[in-house]
Protein backbone atom coordinates (compact mmCIF):
# COMPACT_ATOMS: atom_id res chain seq x y z
CA UNK A 1 0.00 0.00 0.00
CA UNK A 2 2.84 2.34 0.87
CA UNK A 3 4.45 1.64 -2.48
CA UNK A 4 1.20 2.42 -4.26
CA UNK A 5 0.97 5.71 -2.38
CA UNK A 6 4.58 6.52 -3.23
CA UNK A 7 3.85 5.97 -6.91
CA UNK A 8 0.68 8.06 -6.92
CA UNK A 9 2.39 10.81 -4.99
CA UNK A 10 5.51 10.93 -7.19
CA UNK A 11 3.66 10.68 -10.51
CA UNK A 12 0.63 12.87 -9.91
CA UNK A 13 0.71 14.86 -6.69
CA UNK A 14 4.38 15.83 -6.52
CA UNK A 15 5.04 15.54 -10.22
CA UNK A 16 8.71 16.21 -10.75
CA UNK A 17 8.18 18.84 -13.46
CA UNK A 18 4.85 20.38 -12.60
CA UNK A 19 5.14 20.56 -8.82
CA UNK A 20 8.88 20.35 -8.10
CA UNK A 21 10.16 22.40 -11.06
CA UNK A 22 12.86 19.92 -12.07
CA UNK A 23 13.89 19.21 -15.65
CA UNK A 24 12.22 22.22 -17.23
CA UNK A 25 14.72 22.66 -20.06
CA UNK A 26 14.06 19.28 -21.70
CA UNK A 27 10.38 19.64 -20.76
CA UNK A 28 10.09 22.70 -22.99
CA UNK A 29 12.87 21.80 -25.43
CA UNK A 30 11.79 18.26 -26.33
CA UNK A 31 8.01 18.64 -26.28
CA UNK A 32 7.45 19.82 -29.83
CA UNK A 33 6.99 16.35 -31.29
CA UNK A 34 5.28 13.36 -29.70
CA UNK A 35 7.71 10.68 -30.93
CA UNK A 36 10.70 12.72 -29.74
CA UNK A 37 9.08 13.23 -26.35
CA UNK A 38 8.46 9.50 -25.93
CA UNK A 39 12.12 8.73 -26.65
CA UNK A 40 13.29 11.45 -24.29
CA UNK A 41 10.93 10.26 -21.56
CA UNK A 42 12.11 6.67 -21.86
CA UNK A 43 15.74 7.75 -21.76
CA UNK A 44 15.10 9.85 -18.64
CA UNK A 45 13.39 6.93 -16.84
CA UNK A 46 16.29 4.64 -17.74
CA UNK A 47 19.06 7.03 -16.69
CA UNK A 48 17.26 8.16 -13.52
CA UNK A 49 17.03 4.57 -12.30
CA UNK A 50 20.67 3.82 -13.13
CA UNK A 51 21.88 7.09 -11.60
CA UNK A 52 19.88 6.61 -8.40
CA UNK A 53 21.15 3.04 -8.07
CA UNK A 54 24.82 4.01 -8.42
CA UNK A 55 24.74 7.24 -6.45
CA UNK A 56 22.84 5.54 -3.62
CA UNK A 57 25.49 2.81 -3.34
CA UNK A 58 28.32 5.35 -3.51
CA UNK A 59 26.73 7.55 -0.86
CA UNK A 60 26.20 4.62 1.53
CA UNK A 61 29.47 2.75 0.95
CA UNK A 62 32.00 5.43 0.06
CA UNK A 63 30.97 8.93 1.06
CA UNK A 64 29.38 8.30 4.47
CA UNK A 65 31.95 5.79 5.87
CA UNK A 66 34.81 8.14 4.96
CA UNK A 67 32.98 11.25 6.17
CA UNK A 68 32.95 12.86 2.74
CA UNK A 69 29.29 13.89 2.69
CA UNK A 70 30.15 17.43 1.59
CA UNK A 71 31.50 16.09 -1.71
CA UNK A 72 28.04 14.76 -2.61
CA UNK A 73 27.32 17.25 -5.41
CA UNK A 74 30.61 16.88 -7.24
CA UNK A 75 30.73 13.08 -6.90
CA UNK A 76 27.12 12.61 -7.99
CA UNK A 77 27.38 14.74 -11.11
CA UNK A 78 30.64 13.11 -12.20
CA UNK A 79 29.18 9.64 -11.59
CA UNK A 80 26.13 10.54 -13.66
CA UNK A 81 28.28 11.98 -16.47
CA UNK A 82 30.48 8.88 -16.55
CA UNK A 83 27.47 6.59 -16.28
CA UNK A 84 25.72 8.18 -19.21
CA UNK A 85 28.88 7.82 -21.29
CA UNK A 86 29.19 4.13 -20.39
CA UNK A 87 25.54 3.40 -21.02
CA UNK A 88 25.86 5.03 -24.42
CA UNK A 89 28.92 2.94 -25.32
CA UNK A 90 27.34 -0.25 -23.97
CA UNK A 91 24.09 0.22 -25.88
CA UNK A 92 25.96 1.08 -29.08
CA UNK A 93 27.92 -2.19 -28.94
CA UNK A 94 25.42 -4.57 -27.35
CA UNK A 95 21.87 -3.39 -28.04
CA UNK A 96 21.91 -1.41 -31.31
CA UNK A 97 18.11 -1.15 -31.66
CA UNK A 98 17.81 0.44 -28.22
CA UNK A 99 20.74 2.71 -29.02
CA UNK A 100 19.01 3.82 -32.17
CA UNK A 101 15.90 4.72 -30.19
CA UNK A 102 17.55 6.42 -27.21
CA UNK A 103 21.04 7.26 -28.48
CA UNK A 104 20.58 10.91 -29.33
CA UNK A 105 18.86 11.64 -26.04
CA UNK A 106 21.49 10.19 -23.74
CA UNK A 107 24.08 13.00 -23.96
CA UNK A 108 21.36 15.57 -23.23
CA UNK A 109 20.48 13.84 -20.00
CA UNK A 110 23.78 14.49 -18.22
CA UNK A 111 22.71 18.08 -17.70
CA UNK A 112 19.07 17.29 -16.99
CA UNK A 113 18.45 18.47 -13.46
CA UNK A 114 15.70 15.89 -12.96
CA UNK A 115 18.32 13.11 -12.88
CA UNK A 116 20.67 14.78 -10.40
CA UNK A 117 17.63 16.14 -8.57
CA UNK A 118 16.15 12.69 -7.92
CA UNK A 119 19.54 11.34 -6.82
CA UNK A 120 19.90 14.14 -4.25
CA UNK A 121 16.21 14.10 -3.22
CA UNK A 122 16.25 10.44 -2.19
CA UNK A 123 19.28 11.18 0.00
CA UNK A 124 17.62 14.20 1.62
CA UNK A 125 14.39 12.25 2.21
CA UNK A 126 16.47 9.38 3.65
CA UNK A 127 14.70 6.64 1.73
CA UNK A 128 16.04 3.10 1.94
CA UNK A 129 17.50 1.36 -1.10
CA UNK A 130 14.34 -0.22 -2.53
CA UNK A 131 12.19 2.84 -1.87
CA UNK A 132 14.81 5.02 -3.59
CA UNK A 133 14.73 2.88 -6.71
CA UNK A 134 10.93 2.85 -6.75
CA UNK A 135 10.90 6.61 -6.29
CA UNK A 136 13.27 6.94 -9.26
CA UNK A 137 10.95 4.83 -11.42
CA UNK A 138 7.93 6.87 -10.35
CA UNK A 139 9.65 10.23 -10.80
CA UNK A 140 10.84 9.25 -14.29
CA UNK A 141 7.34 8.08 -15.19
CA UNK A 142 5.91 11.34 -13.94
CA UNK A 143 8.36 13.25 -16.12
CA UNK A 144 7.45 11.16 -19.16
CA UNK A 145 3.73 11.61 -18.54
CA UNK A 146 4.01 15.39 -18.30
CA UNK A 147 6.31 15.54 -21.34
CA UNK A 148 4.16 13.39 -23.62
CA UNK A 149 0.94 15.17 -22.68
CA UNK A 150 2.51 18.57 -23.33
CA UNK A 151 3.92 17.34 -26.67
CA UNK A 152 0.48 16.18 -27.70
CA UNK A 153 -0.95 19.60 -26.92
CA UNK A 154 1.88 21.49 -28.60
CA UNK A 155 1.44 19.53 -31.83
CA UNK A 156 -2.04 21.04 -31.98
CA UNK A 157 -0.61 24.52 -31.47
CA UNK A 158 0.98 24.36 -34.91
CA UNK A 159 -2.38 24.49 -36.62
CA UNK A 160 -3.75 27.09 -34.21
CA UNK A 161 -3.54 30.84 -34.68
CA UNK A 162 -1.46 32.01 -31.74
CA UNK A 163 -0.37 35.66 -31.34
CA UNK A 164 3.13 36.16 -32.74
CA UNK A 165 4.72 37.04 -29.41
CA UNK A 166 3.21 34.03 -27.63
CA UNK A 167 4.52 31.39 -30.03
CA UNK A 168 7.07 28.83 -28.87
CA UNK A 169 8.19 28.86 -25.27
CA UNK A 170 5.72 31.44 -23.81
CA UNK A 171 2.61 29.49 -24.77
CA UNK A 172 4.38 26.27 -23.76
CA UNK A 173 4.99 27.71 -20.30
CA UNK A 174 1.42 28.91 -19.91
CA UNK A 175 0.22 25.47 -21.00
CA UNK A 176 2.55 23.95 -18.39
CA UNK A 177 0.97 26.27 -15.82
CA UNK A 178 -2.52 25.07 -16.73
CA UNK A 179 -1.35 21.44 -16.57
CA UNK A 180 0.24 22.12 -13.21
CA UNK A 181 -3.07 23.59 -12.02
CA UNK A 182 -4.84 20.43 -13.19
CA UNK A 183 -2.30 18.22 -11.44
CA UNK A 184 -2.85 20.13 -8.19
CA UNK A 185 -6.30 18.58 -8.13
CA UNK A 186 -4.68 15.19 -7.47
CA UNK A 187 -3.66 16.46 -4.03
CA UNK A 188 -7.03 15.28 -2.71
CA UNK A 189 -6.13 11.70 -3.59
CA UNK A 190 -3.67 11.25 -0.72
CA UNK A 191 -5.09 13.64 1.82
CA UNK B 1 38.42 48.08 -21.53
CA UNK B 2 35.73 48.98 -24.04
CA UNK B 3 35.37 45.36 -25.09
CA UNK B 4 35.08 44.31 -21.45
CA UNK B 5 32.30 46.85 -20.97
CA UNK B 6 30.53 45.46 -24.03
CA UNK B 7 30.70 41.86 -22.77
CA UNK B 8 29.50 43.00 -19.36
CA UNK B 9 26.48 45.01 -20.51
CA UNK B 10 25.18 42.45 -23.01
CA UNK B 11 24.13 40.19 -20.12
CA UNK B 12 22.06 42.99 -18.63
CA UNK B 13 19.66 43.48 -21.52
CA UNK B 14 20.44 42.18 -25.02
CA UNK B 15 21.21 38.65 -23.87
CA UNK B 16 19.49 38.71 -20.47
CA UNK B 17 19.81 35.04 -19.44
CA UNK B 18 16.41 33.70 -18.39
CA UNK B 19 14.22 36.14 -20.32
CA UNK B 20 16.08 36.51 -23.64
CA UNK B 21 18.28 33.43 -23.85
CA UNK B 22 15.77 31.05 -22.33
CA UNK B 23 18.31 29.29 -20.12
CA UNK B 24 18.26 27.74 -16.67
CA UNK B 25 14.53 27.81 -16.08
CA UNK B 26 14.33 25.39 -13.15
CA UNK B 27 15.68 27.71 -10.44
CA UNK B 28 13.91 30.66 -12.06
CA UNK B 29 10.58 28.93 -11.49
CA UNK B 30 11.39 27.24 -8.22
CA UNK B 31 13.02 29.79 -5.96
CA UNK B 32 11.15 32.95 -6.96
CA UNK B 33 8.37 32.63 -4.39
CA UNK B 34 9.92 35.63 -2.64
CA UNK B 35 12.19 38.43 -3.84
CA UNK B 36 14.72 37.57 -1.16
CA UNK B 37 15.12 33.97 -2.34
CA UNK B 38 15.56 35.17 -5.91
CA UNK B 39 18.29 37.57 -4.83
CA UNK B 40 20.08 34.89 -2.79
CA UNK B 41 19.98 32.34 -5.61
CA UNK B 42 21.24 35.03 -8.00
CA UNK B 43 24.18 35.81 -5.73
CA UNK B 44 25.17 32.13 -5.64
CA UNK B 45 24.97 31.98 -9.44
CA UNK B 46 27.07 35.17 -9.86
CA UNK B 47 29.80 33.59 -7.73
CA UNK B 48 29.82 30.26 -9.56
CA UNK B 49 29.38 31.68 -13.05
CA UNK B 50 32.07 34.37 -12.93
CA UNK B 51 34.65 32.09 -11.29
CA UNK B 52 33.90 29.13 -13.56
CA UNK B 53 34.15 31.41 -16.59
CA UNK B 54 37.59 32.67 -15.47
CA UNK B 55 38.93 29.21 -14.63
CA UNK B 56 37.66 27.64 -17.84
CA UNK B 57 39.08 30.49 -19.85
CA UNK B 58 42.48 30.02 -18.16
CA UNK B 59 42.63 26.30 -18.95
CA UNK B 60 40.88 26.51 -22.32
CA UNK B 61 44.02 25.65 -24.29
CA UNK B 62 44.98 22.71 -22.08
CA UNK B 63 41.68 20.78 -22.08
CA UNK B 64 41.38 18.23 -24.90
CA UNK B 65 38.29 18.90 -26.99
CA UNK B 66 36.73 15.49 -26.45
CA UNK B 67 36.52 15.65 -22.68
CA UNK B 68 35.81 19.36 -22.34
CA UNK B 69 32.19 19.02 -21.14
CA UNK B 70 33.19 16.74 -18.27
CA UNK B 71 35.99 19.16 -17.34
CA UNK B 72 33.55 22.08 -17.35
CA UNK B 73 31.15 20.13 -15.14
CA UNK B 74 33.94 19.21 -12.72
CA UNK B 75 35.05 22.85 -12.42
CA UNK B 76 31.47 24.07 -11.92
CA UNK B 77 30.78 21.31 -9.39
CA UNK B 78 33.77 22.20 -7.22
CA UNK B 79 32.65 25.84 -7.18
CA UNK B 80 29.11 24.79 -6.27
CA UNK B 81 30.42 22.73 -3.35
CA UNK B 82 32.29 25.86 -2.21
CA UNK B 83 29.10 27.92 -2.41
CA UNK B 84 27.16 25.25 -0.52
CA UNK B 85 29.67 25.29 2.32
CA UNK B 86 29.82 29.09 2.40
CA UNK B 87 26.03 29.28 2.54
CA UNK B 88 25.86 26.67 5.29
CA UNK B 89 28.30 28.74 7.31
CA UNK B 90 27.00 32.27 6.70
CA UNK B 91 23.45 32.09 5.34
CA UNK B 92 21.91 28.91 6.72
CA UNK B 93 18.21 30.00 6.61
CA UNK B 94 18.59 30.94 2.93
CA UNK B 95 20.37 27.64 2.23
CA UNK B 96 17.41 25.77 3.69
CA UNK B 97 14.92 27.87 1.73
CA UNK B 98 16.66 27.20 -1.57
CA UNK B 99 17.01 23.52 -0.68
CA UNK B 100 17.90 21.18 -3.49
CA UNK B 101 18.38 24.05 -5.96
CA UNK B 102 21.77 25.03 -4.55
CA UNK B 103 23.51 21.77 -5.58
CA UNK B 104 21.52 21.87 -8.81
CA UNK B 105 23.39 25.03 -9.90
CA UNK B 106 25.88 22.51 -11.37
CA UNK B 107 23.44 21.45 -14.06
CA UNK B 108 22.05 24.93 -14.68
CA UNK B 109 22.45 25.42 -18.42
CA UNK B 110 23.68 29.00 -17.89
CA UNK B 111 26.95 27.72 -16.45
CA UNK B 112 27.63 25.15 -19.18
CA UNK B 113 26.13 27.35 -21.88
CA UNK B 114 28.43 30.29 -21.10
CA UNK B 115 31.43 27.97 -20.70
CA UNK B 116 30.82 26.42 -24.10
CA UNK B 117 29.71 29.55 -25.95
CA UNK B 118 32.05 32.13 -24.44
CA UNK B 119 34.67 31.15 -21.86
CA UNK B 120 36.18 28.35 -23.95
CA UNK B 121 36.93 30.80 -26.77
CA UNK B 122 37.91 34.04 -25.00
CA UNK B 123 40.67 35.37 -22.69
CA UNK B 124 40.07 35.49 -18.90
CA UNK B 125 39.30 39.19 -18.52
CA UNK B 126 36.53 39.04 -21.13
CA UNK B 127 35.22 35.80 -19.61
CA UNK B 128 35.05 37.49 -16.21
CA UNK B 129 33.11 40.43 -17.65
CA UNK B 130 30.75 38.02 -19.42
CA UNK B 131 30.23 35.94 -16.28
CA UNK B 132 29.59 38.97 -14.08
CA UNK B 133 27.20 40.54 -16.60
CA UNK B 134 25.24 37.33 -17.14
CA UNK B 135 25.20 36.62 -13.40
CA UNK B 136 23.91 40.10 -12.54
CA UNK B 137 21.33 39.89 -15.33
CA UNK B 138 20.19 36.54 -13.94
CA UNK B 139 19.97 37.98 -10.41
CA UNK B 140 17.96 41.00 -11.57
CA UNK B 141 15.55 38.77 -13.48
CA UNK B 142 15.11 36.44 -10.52
CA UNK B 143 14.55 39.35 -8.14
CA UNK B 144 12.05 40.90 -10.55
CA UNK B 145 10.05 37.69 -10.91
CA UNK B 146 10.37 37.03 -7.18
CA UNK B 147 9.09 40.55 -6.36
CA UNK B 148 6.15 40.15 -8.73
CA UNK B 149 5.14 36.82 -7.21
CA UNK B 150 5.72 37.93 -3.62
CA UNK B 151 3.84 41.24 -3.96
CA UNK B 152 0.73 39.67 -5.51
CA UNK B 153 1.01 36.25 -3.88
CA UNK B 154 1.58 37.27 -0.29
CA UNK B 155 1.27 41.06 -0.24
CA UNK B 156 4.82 41.63 0.96
CA UNK B 157 8.10 42.75 -0.60
CA UNK B 158 11.37 41.48 0.90
CA UNK B 159 9.23 40.45 3.86
CA UNK B 160 7.76 43.95 4.41
CA UNK B 161 3.98 44.06 4.37
CA UNK B 162 2.72 46.40 1.63
CA UNK B 163 -1.04 46.48 1.68
CA UNK B 164 -1.95 46.18 5.34
CA UNK B 165 -3.89 43.41 7.08
CA UNK B 166 -7.02 43.55 4.90
CA UNK B 167 -5.22 42.38 1.78
CA UNK B 168 -6.44 39.08 0.33
CA UNK B 169 -3.35 37.47 -1.20
CA UNK B 170 -3.58 36.00 -4.70
CA UNK B 171 -2.06 32.68 -3.65
CA UNK B 172 -2.07 31.30 -7.19
CA UNK B 173 1.07 33.40 -7.78
CA UNK B 174 3.22 31.71 -5.16
CA UNK B 175 2.18 28.20 -6.18
CA UNK B 176 3.63 26.16 -9.04
CA UNK B 177 1.09 27.15 -11.75
CA UNK B 178 1.63 30.84 -10.99
CA UNK B 179 5.36 30.44 -11.62
CA UNK B 180 4.81 28.92 -15.07
CA UNK B 181 2.17 31.42 -16.14
CA UNK B 182 4.14 34.45 -14.86
CA UNK B 183 7.31 33.40 -16.65
CA UNK B 184 5.33 32.63 -19.81
CA UNK B 185 3.78 36.10 -19.78
CA UNK B 186 7.15 37.78 -19.19
CA UNK B 187 8.71 35.86 -22.10
CA UNK B 188 5.75 36.81 -24.28
CA UNK B 189 6.31 40.44 -23.29
CA UNK B 190 9.98 40.14 -24.29
CA UNK B 191 8.99 38.65 -27.65
CA UNK B 192 6.43 41.40 -28.18
CA UNK B 193 9.17 43.96 -27.56
CA UNK B 194 11.42 42.21 -30.11
CA UNK B 195 8.70 42.20 -32.76
CA UNK B 196 7.87 45.85 -32.12
CA UNK B 197 11.53 46.92 -32.28
CA UNK B 198 12.07 45.00 -35.51
CA UNK B 199 9.03 46.64 -37.05
CA UNK B 200 10.19 50.11 -36.02
CA UNK B 201 13.66 49.57 -37.46
CA UNK B 202 12.17 48.01 -40.58
CA UNK B 203 14.12 44.75 -40.08
CA UNK B 204 12.54 41.49 -41.19
CA UNK B 205 12.32 38.98 -38.32
CA UNK B 206 13.13 35.34 -38.91
CA UNK B 207 9.74 33.77 -39.76
CA UNK B 208 10.63 30.61 -37.85
CA UNK B 209 11.55 32.77 -34.87
CA UNK B 210 11.02 30.80 -31.72
CA UNK B 211 12.54 31.71 -28.39
CA UNK B 212 13.96 28.42 -27.21
CA UNK B 213 16.97 27.15 -25.33
CA UNK B 214 19.20 29.13 -27.69
CA UNK B 215 22.53 28.55 -26.04
CA UNK B 216 21.96 24.92 -25.17
CA UNK B 217 23.88 23.06 -27.85
CA UNK B 218 22.30 19.80 -26.74
CA UNK B 219 18.82 20.72 -27.92
CA UNK B 220 20.12 21.90 -31.29
CA UNK B 221 20.58 18.28 -32.42
CA UNK B 222 16.95 17.54 -31.73
CA UNK B 223 15.78 20.54 -33.74
CA UNK B 224 16.71 18.78 -36.98
CA UNK B 225 14.60 15.72 -36.19
CA UNK B 226 11.67 17.84 -35.08
CA UNK B 227 11.76 19.90 -38.27
CA UNK B 228 11.95 16.79 -40.40
CA UNK B 229 8.92 15.28 -38.67
CA UNK B 230 7.09 18.58 -39.10
CA UNK B 231 7.73 18.50 -42.85
CA UNK B 232 6.59 14.88 -43.08
CA UNK B 233 3.37 15.73 -41.29
CA UNK B 234 2.71 18.75 -43.49
CA UNK B 235 3.24 16.66 -46.59
CA UNK B 236 0.96 13.93 -45.31
CA UNK B 237 -1.69 16.56 -44.67
CA UNK B 238 -1.36 17.87 -48.23
CA UNK B 239 -1.43 14.46 -49.89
Amino acid sequence: MDIFLLFISAIFVNNIVLAQYLGNCPYLGCSKEKSVSIGMGAAVIFVTIMATLFTFLIQKHVLLPFNLGYLQTIVFILVIAALVQFVEMFLKKMVPPLYKALGIFLPLITTNCAVLGVAILVQRKEYDFVTSLLYAVAAGTGFMLALVVLAGIRERFEITRIPRAMRGVPIGLIMAGIMSLAFMAFKGMIA
Amino acid sequence: MASMMKEFTKGLWNELPPFRLVLGLCPVLAVTTTANNGLGMGAAVIFVLSLSNVIISLVRNIIPKKVRIVCFIAIAASLVVTVEMLMQAFAYPLYQQLGIFVPLIVVNCIILGRAEAFAAKNPPHLALADGLGMGIGFTLSLTFLGSLREIFGSGTWFGVSLFGPDFQPFTFMVQAPGAFVCLGLILAGMNFLNVWQAKRKGVELDPNFDAGCAGCAACKGLEKIVNQKKLERLEAAKG
